[in-house]
Formats: C-alpha cells, structure tokens, sequence
C-alpha cells in the first residue's frame, strides 16, 4: 500500500496557500483576544474622547490647570515618588533577605508579601487610618514623637507605599536567585571587601531589575484611591490626590472637567506603561545576550 | 572575617540584623493591619460581630459581589487562556503591542476606569444615550458593576499564563500534532495540565480582585444601599457612618478571602516546584 | 519510502536558512544532516515533517507531493531534539498517545492498544517503567521512550532532530548502535540531524553535509571522508593539514617549504590540503615533498599516536597533526622538539580559485623512499 492510497482515502486537511500554523486554534485565540481587546480595553476610550473633543481648548487648560487641581498633581507626584523609593529601599532588603538566608518564618514572610495584592484597597485603607489614627496603635506612638500621618500628606504616602509593597520585591527576587555566587567567590577571592564585591558585582545585575519595580511600584502609586482616601483626610490644596478630583469633579457632575483631568492622568500612565515594556524588553534582551 | 564567608552579607552580624530589620518591618507593615481588622471585627463581641454580618444589607452586598465574581471569573479565564495561547504559540504582527495593550488596567487608575464605563455607557455617552432609549440602564446598575470588574481584572489569567507558557515552548504541542491529536485533544490532553496550576492561581487572582475592587466600582454603582452596595462599598459607607465595628466586620470576610488568597499561591507553587525538580526514582540509562 | 526534497527556499526575516536545496533521500536508508549550527539542517528537518513550512519548493514521499499535507496526515514518526515527553502523562501513556489520537475508525481497541504498548516496552527495554513519568527517567531512557512513542503509529518515515545532542558521551554511543540495530530490523527511512561527524560517519548510511543553507556534497560515509568535493567539507570533516602557497617550477612553495606537483599550471596561488593518515614522518626530506615541522606535543591515548607538529621555516593557520601506530611510536621514538619531515602520500589540491580539489597521488613513486627513514 502505498501513502497516496492512503491519503486519497482518508480525510485530508490541506492548507491554504503557504502560510499554514501547525498548532491549532490560531484564528480562534486571536479571534477571541482581539474582540475582547477592543470591546473592553479600547472602545471605553472613545468616551473620553468624544467628551474631551467637545471642550474647546481653552476649557480644557483652564480645567487642567486649576489651582486645586495642580496641588493633586503635585501631592500626588511626591507622595508617590517617596512610596516609590520607600519601596525600592524596602523591597530589596525583603528579597535580598528571602533570597540569601534561611530562618525560621521565611515561608510566612514571603506568602505574606503579596498580602496588598490580595487584600481590597478599602479594606487596606480603613485599617490604616485606624493604625495610624491619633489613638490608634501606630498613631499614638507617632505622636509622641510629634510625627502626625493620619489625613496629612504622609498618610497618602503611608497608603501608597502599602498598596505597592510587592513590585519591587517581585522583581528583584528572581534576578538575585539568578546570581551566580562564583562571581562573588572570585570577587571575594581577589580580596574585594564586601561593599565592594556589592557594588561592583551584585549591584550592576540587580539594578535594571530595581528600577523597573520602583516604576512599577510608581506607575501603580499614581493612580492609588481606596486606600488613600480614608487616611489622608482630603483637605482640599493639602491631602487631595487626582484620583480624587476626579471623583470629586464626577459628583459635582462636572463630567467634562472629570474628563479633561482624567486625560492627563490616563496619558501619564499609558507612556509610563510603555516605557517599561521598552525598558523591560531591552535590558531583558542584553541580559540574555540577544 | 571567617575562612568559610563567600558570599557577601554572609557574616553572622550582617545577616542577623538584615533579617531583623526586614521581619520587623513586614509585622509592623503587613502582619499587625491584618490583626487589627480581625480584632476591631470582634472588639464589640461575637454577638455584634455576626449581626453586622447577616444585617439585611450586608448580605445584599455579599450576595452583589458574589454575583460580580461569578460574571467575571469565567469571561477572564476564557480571555486570558485565548490571548495566552495566540500570543506564545503564534507569531504575528502586532503581537508584541497585543501583550503590552492587556497591562492597560494595571497601569489605569481604577477611578479614570470607572470614568471611561460612565461616559460611554452612561446617560450621556454615545453608546448609553442608545441604550437608554431603548431602556436599557448599565451604569447604576449591578451590569455596570460587573463590566468595569472585567475591565480591572482582565489581565490576571493572561498574565500568570504567558511567561509560563513561553518558557514551556511548543515542543509537547508540536509532538501532540505530529501524533496526529486533534486541536481539542491536544489542549486538553498536553497543554491543560501544564498549565493547570497557573490557571488556577490566575483565577484566584481574579476573584480576589473582582471581589475587593473599589475605586472603579465606586465610580459606576451610585451606593445605593440594598441594591448596588458590592462590599468594600458597604464597608466604606458603614465606616462613614462611624460604625467601625461593622466596617471592619465586613472588611474581615473581605481579609478572609485574601488570606485564601495568599494560601491557594503558597500551594500553587509548591506544586510547580515539585513538577520541576521530583525526586528521581532512578538513575543511569 | 523514499523522500524528495525539490529546490526547497526558506527565509526567516533577512535570514536566507535554505537556499534553493534538492536532495534525494533513498528509501530504507539512514541518512544523517551534517551541518555547524545555523546551517539549515534542522529547518529542513522540520520542512519535511511539515512541521514548518518553506517559502517555496516541494517536498514529495515516495513521488507525491505532500507540501501541502498538515503534519498530522503526513503518517512521519518525529523525535524532538528534548523529546518532548507529555510531562503529565505516564511512559506508557506517551505511547498510547498517537494510537488514541487516531480517528474512531482506524482506532484498535483498547486491548490492542495496550498489548502494542507493551511490545514497544519491550523493543525499547524498559518494560518495568510504564508507569513512571517522564521526570523520573534519565536522558538516555527518556530518549528510548520518545522513540517508542515515535514508532507506535507504524510511520514510514522516521525524523530525528539532534537526536543524541543532550546525552552524555557513554551514553550516546549504546544508544547510536541501538538506534541502527533497530532501523536495521524494521527499514522504515530515517532521518536525522546533527552536528556531530562522528556520530553521522558512524550511524548514516548516507551523509548529507550542509552550510549555510546549502547541501555541500552527499556521499555515504567512506566516500565523504575519502573524497570530500570543497574545502568546507575538507575543515567540517576531521582535521585536515593545509599547506597554503604558490606553485613555481612544478611545485607548490611556502618560505621553506615545497610540494612536487607534476602538471600544475604555474603562478597560482594553491592550497594542498593532507589527512593526517595521508602523511608519514620521516627524518629528512623526500624527493617530492620537503616540509620540515617541530614535534609540539604527542598523546599516546586512543588506538593511534597522535603526533601535533608546528611548521620550521614556513606557516600554516593550524598545527599539524600525524597519526602513527603505537608499533611505529616504539620504533621510531619522536620526542618533542625534535625536527621531522612530513611525507604525503596522497594530497587535495585546490588551485586557483577551483572549489572543487583535484586528488594528487605521490604514492606510488614515493612510497617506498618514505618507509625507508
């Protein structure tokens, strides 16, 4: 028996022209990805769109460019820079220590790391106003030493750095598990202290994967509103965050003002967003050699 | 420095008081708000702690956001499986914009989320103002809730999948074609189980999040009381009302689910873990 | 089943991987891809699988075309370079797997299915280890498994892609002569791809050689060794002595050193290319050829003496190498930095810009002054 035989008597699936996948389900996974995609992600944009368009530009600057509103921008932006940073100190040490060491607890450490990943905004922003609230559990020692963080400026960045403890771990994490600890011996082998062997070896492996979580740590800081808004007391030009004005600006039904600030907000992410991808792809790609 | 230190930050006083500080650090930061949301739940008692919980509207509100999550789970898993699986088993243009696109809602604030659903499908939005005059009402309502919780949640399966589903490669998959498996079979049989924990995980991921989502929820659902209050909603509008013991007794089921949370990864990735590196029962050839 | 491969091109992006390549695989016949990595070898490999498709050309079994067959109709049994074990499923289970996978009615019973099975366990030796998963098998096991699984559909073809790359060095070599003992006994055409010259001289019936895209030369094992057709076979095939120079006076000539080449066109540059079982040593110059080297290093391990010189006088880009029977070693007793003289018997000549050498035979005319040192 030869093939032709068989294969003139079974069903045969023939591609069409040249350009054939071998694995199955291509049109179906796009077809489905791309619908969701646009349906969910992308058509909601139009709204904005089409409110903002019915500003004129003037408008649109004028409500951009309140004075309220260029207060959030700038608590927003400190407050989000300080958890960020925060973090970054924060997080190293967490994966430094959950990488490079054994103790007892070490699993419940790193479970609990994810815990502000799990646990609802409202629910992590209640029980912080709560703690650092003037006779709460943190709030009263705090005040001893006159340091005041409940519905201050302080407590937004209380809030944020809590929301966004894991990016930097996360990231971090995997990239000091990669190390190779020969590099360090013959570091350490050719007599470099260890500041040193940490500067000049460990540092320059582990610091693209830093920045990323810091901006990541960031990129999420901005946008922060649970938990936020029970502990900073939202006293307009001092504690207001633009996610708040929006919100604010929505029950005003100032939907066009709304609008225009959410804009600037939106753009802010969306290059934030894209430039760590760039970031992540090209530091990933000479990591990798390729 | 002793003869046996070779890597750095290996000297007994260095890592005692790094470990230190970082568990110091994570109870006061992460372990005792924990605490605290249990303890304010039950610091007026059993008695008082379970009347906040069956009170009529709380229940309202576990019953909405058990709703919400039920509506969410599967459309997110059948989306992040589909997007996965095109995007690491196929190569085509525009792949590399399609995997960025998906982390939009990470990168969004959930108010500016919620804002987007309010323009266009509110009263006033191109596509609401239609719908409303065929009365049909999205925004204010449970069906808006549920569609800015997908819009939140939407990356959490497509994102624990692909970076597993990269590094696995299509080998399995393209041995399972050359042994003739029909396109079911394969993924049922090959790539379902390679898969499978991840899933699981991404979808508890997802749960967690519909279930706990505020910001956007906050923005669409108009808190009235008894009909579209989901509960993070109901624990803010009960702290408002300075009644923190039923705030924080209903924050606590909400802490409940995170805990869940935090166990059902623990698990995941033990058993990821053990598929990786078992224990050999033999050796040589 | 024989294969045909008709002018088959394949580009990824800007990289040409298969330029316009037509071979001819016998049927019955072992024939193994030969190539350094990014030849193409294993593109093609995948082409005739239908595992990747080619930009254009055709590729036929036994005379028809099947370019436009999807894998799963082609009936070829294909081994992964990883095997490609279904981690989640048993050693037995992986070899049900493509039995079950056929349709309703070609599908034997189940009973069939497990008494095929366990002969395949038997063939492949492991019948005690249906049960375990493929993470607790070693390499060369699971290499056996995903072969078994290869063969259970009865394919007529077989296609393996690197298929002892991941092996250590004993290991590879039992199974190199399983893997023949076994096409031996059922004659189904095969296929494979490496880059290893040992491993495709010893195993293949038939030797493709490939680079960049391209077939350099096919010829069963002993003719490719004995009569490679390019320079770029003469390097990728063993290692060969070069002696780079011009040719005056009917010889070729580098600084001290000089080659008689009876009928060799004069003023060209040339490279004479020698197997290091193509040349003696002896301690002064012949007639025909004078190429005075310094013994580098000698290493008495394996069957043969292998002699490393380094040229006096004259260069060449690599060290030379000369083999000699340990008979030969005790007899003569080269130590290193002595000076000897390197006496070929048979030379490859490439002159001018020819890709192809021309073979040049001092033997018999020289032979017997060269055994005479």
């Amino acid at each position: 028996m030869s093939v032709s035989a068989q294969a003139g008597a079974a069903p045969v699936r023939r591609f069409a022209g040249r350009s054939k996948r071998v694995l199955p389900g291509f049109g179906l996974s796009l077809g489905i990805s791309l619908f969701f995609v646009s349906l969910v992600l992308l058509l909601p944009l139009t709204g904005l769109v089409v409110e903002t368009s019915g500003m004129t530009w003037d408008q649109f600057v004028f409500t951009i460019t309140d004075p309220r509103v260029i207060e959030s921008y700038k608590v927003t932006l400190w407050t989000a820079l300080a958890a960020s940073l925060f973090n970054g100190l924060f997080g190293l040490l967490l994966a430094w220590v959950l990488v490079r060491y054994e103790f007892p607890g070490k699993r419940l450490i790193d479970a609990v790391v994810d815990l502000p990943f799990a646990l609802p905004t409202a629910v992590a922003g209640i029980t912080l106003a709560t703690l650092f609230a003037q006779n709460g559990w943190y709030g009263q020692v705090l005040a001893k030493a006159g340091i005041e963080v409940a519905f201050t400026p302080l407590g937004i960045v209380v809030a944020m750095a809590f929301t966004s403890i894991p990016f930097v771990v996360r990231t971090v994490q995997p990239v000091l598990e990669e190390l190779s600890p020969a590099d360090e011996e013959a570091a350490v082998s050719l007599g470099a202290s260890d500041s040193r062997v940490f500067r000049k070896v460990i540092f320059p492996s582990l610091w693209p994967a830093l920045v990323t979580g810091i901006a990541l740590s960031f990129t999420r800081s901005l946008g922060e509103f649970g938990a936020i808004i029970f502990i900073a007391g939202n006293t307009p030009y001092v504690s207001e965050v633009t996610s708040l004005m929006i919100f604010v600006r929505l029950q005003e039904y100032d939907y066009a003002a709304a609008s225009a600030i959410a804009s600037m907000v939106l753009l802010v992410s969306l290059v934030l967003l894209f430039a760590i991808n760039l970031w992540q792809g090209r530091y990933l790609r000479r990591l990798e050699g390729r | 420095m002793s003869a046996e230190q070779h890597r750095v930050g290996d000297q007994p006083w260095v890592r005692r008081s790094l470990i230190g500080l970082a568990v110091s650090l994570t109870v006061i930061l992460l372990v005792i708000p924990v605490v605290v949301i249990f303890t304010e739940a039950l610091s007026a008692g059993w008695s008082t702690f379970s009347d906040n919980i069956l009170d009529e509207y709380s229940l309202h509100a576990i019953g909405l956001t058990l709703l919400v999550a039920l509506l969410t789970v599967p459309l997110n898993l059948v989306f992040g499986t589909a997007l996965a699986w095109a995007v690491t088993r196929f190569r085509f243009p525009g792949r590399k914009l399609l995997i960025t696109l998906i982390d939009i809602p990470f990168a969004v604030s959930p108010v500016v989320a919620g804002l987007l659903y309010l323009l266009l499908y509110g009263r006033n939005g191109w596509l609401g103002g239609w719908l409303s005059s065929h009365d049909v009402q999205l925004m204010f309502a449970w069906p808006g809730i549920v569609m800015v919780t997908v819009f939140v949640t939407c990356p959490f399966v497509a994102r624990e999948l692909i970076p597993l589903m990269q590094q696995q490669g299509s080998e399995e998959e393209e041995a399972g074609v050359v042994l003739g498996a029909s396109g079911w079979r394969i993924f049922s049989k090959i790539t379902l189980p390679n898969i499978k924990w991840a899933l699981i995980y991404g979808v508890v991921l997802t749960n967690a999040r519909a279930v706990g989502e505020f910001g956007a929820v906050s923005v669409v659902s108009g808190n009235v009381r008894g009909q579209t209050n989901t509960l993070p909603l109901h624990v803010e509008l009960l702290y408002q009302d300075y009644n923190v013991a039923g705030a924080f007794a209903a924050a606590s089921l909400l802490a409940a689910i995170a805990i869940l949370t935090l166990i059902a990864k623990a698990i995941v990735e033990w058993r990821q873990s053990r598929i990786e590196h078992p224990a050999p029962k033999t050796g040589g050839a | 089943m024989s294969i045909t491969i008709d002018r088959i091109k394949k580009s990824f992006g800007k990289f040409q991987a298969l330029n316009d390549v037509s071979l001819d695989i016998p049927e019955g016949k072992l024939t193994a891809l030969l190539g350094p990595s990014g030849s193409g070898k294993t593109t093609l490999l995948r082409i005739i699988a239908g595992l990747e498709s080619s930009d254009s050309g055709r590729v036929l079994f036994g005379g028809d075309d099947v370019s436009n067959l999807h894998v799963r109709d082609r009936n070829i049994g294909f081994v992964f370079q990883h095997y490609a074990l279904f981690k989640h499923l048993t050693v037995a289970q992986n070899i049900a797997f493509g039995l079950e996978s056929l349709p309703r009615r070609s599908r034997p019973s189940k009973q069939e299915i497990n008494e095929r099975v366990a002969k395949l366990l038997e063939m492949i030796q492991l019948p005690q280890l249906a049960d375990r998963y493929p993470a607790q098998l070693s390499g060369g096991q699971k290499q056996r498994v995903a072969l078994a699984r290869a063969l259970a559909t009865k394919p007529r073809i077989l296609l393996l892609d690197e298929p002892f790359g991941a092996l250590d060095a004993k290991v590879r070599k039992d199974l190199r002569r399983w893997l023949r003992a076994l096409h031996d006994e059922f004659h189904f055409t095969s296929i494979f791809v490496t880059h290893d010259q040992e491993e495709a001289l010893e195993l293949s019936d038939q030797v493709v050689v490939m680079s960049q895209g391209q077939v350099e030369q096919v010829n069963s094992p002993t003719g490719l060794y004995a009569r490679p057709e390019s320079r770029f076979v003469f390097d990728f095939l063993g290692h060969v002595n070069v002696l780079s120079g011009v040719v005056k006076g009917q010889s070729l000539v580098q600084g001290n050193a000089r080659v008689a080449l009876p009928g060799v066109v004069n003023n060209q540059e040339a490279q004479l290319y020698l197997r290091p079982h193509e040349v003696q040593l002896a301690k002064a110059p012949v007639a025909h050829a004078r190429l005075p080297l310094r013994i580098e290093a000698i290493s008495l391990i394996g069957s043969e003496v292998r002699i490393e010189l380094a040229p006096e006088g004259w260069e060449s880009n690599e060290i030379w190498e000369v083999g000699m029977s340990h008979g030969e070693f005790a007899c003569h007793n080269p130590t290193r930095g002595e000076l000897w003289y390197a006496i070929p018997a048979v030379g490859h000549l490439f002159a001018g810009d020819s890709a192809q050498p021309e073979t040049v035979d001092w033997h018999s005319t020289a032979h017997a002054s060269a055994a005479n040192m």
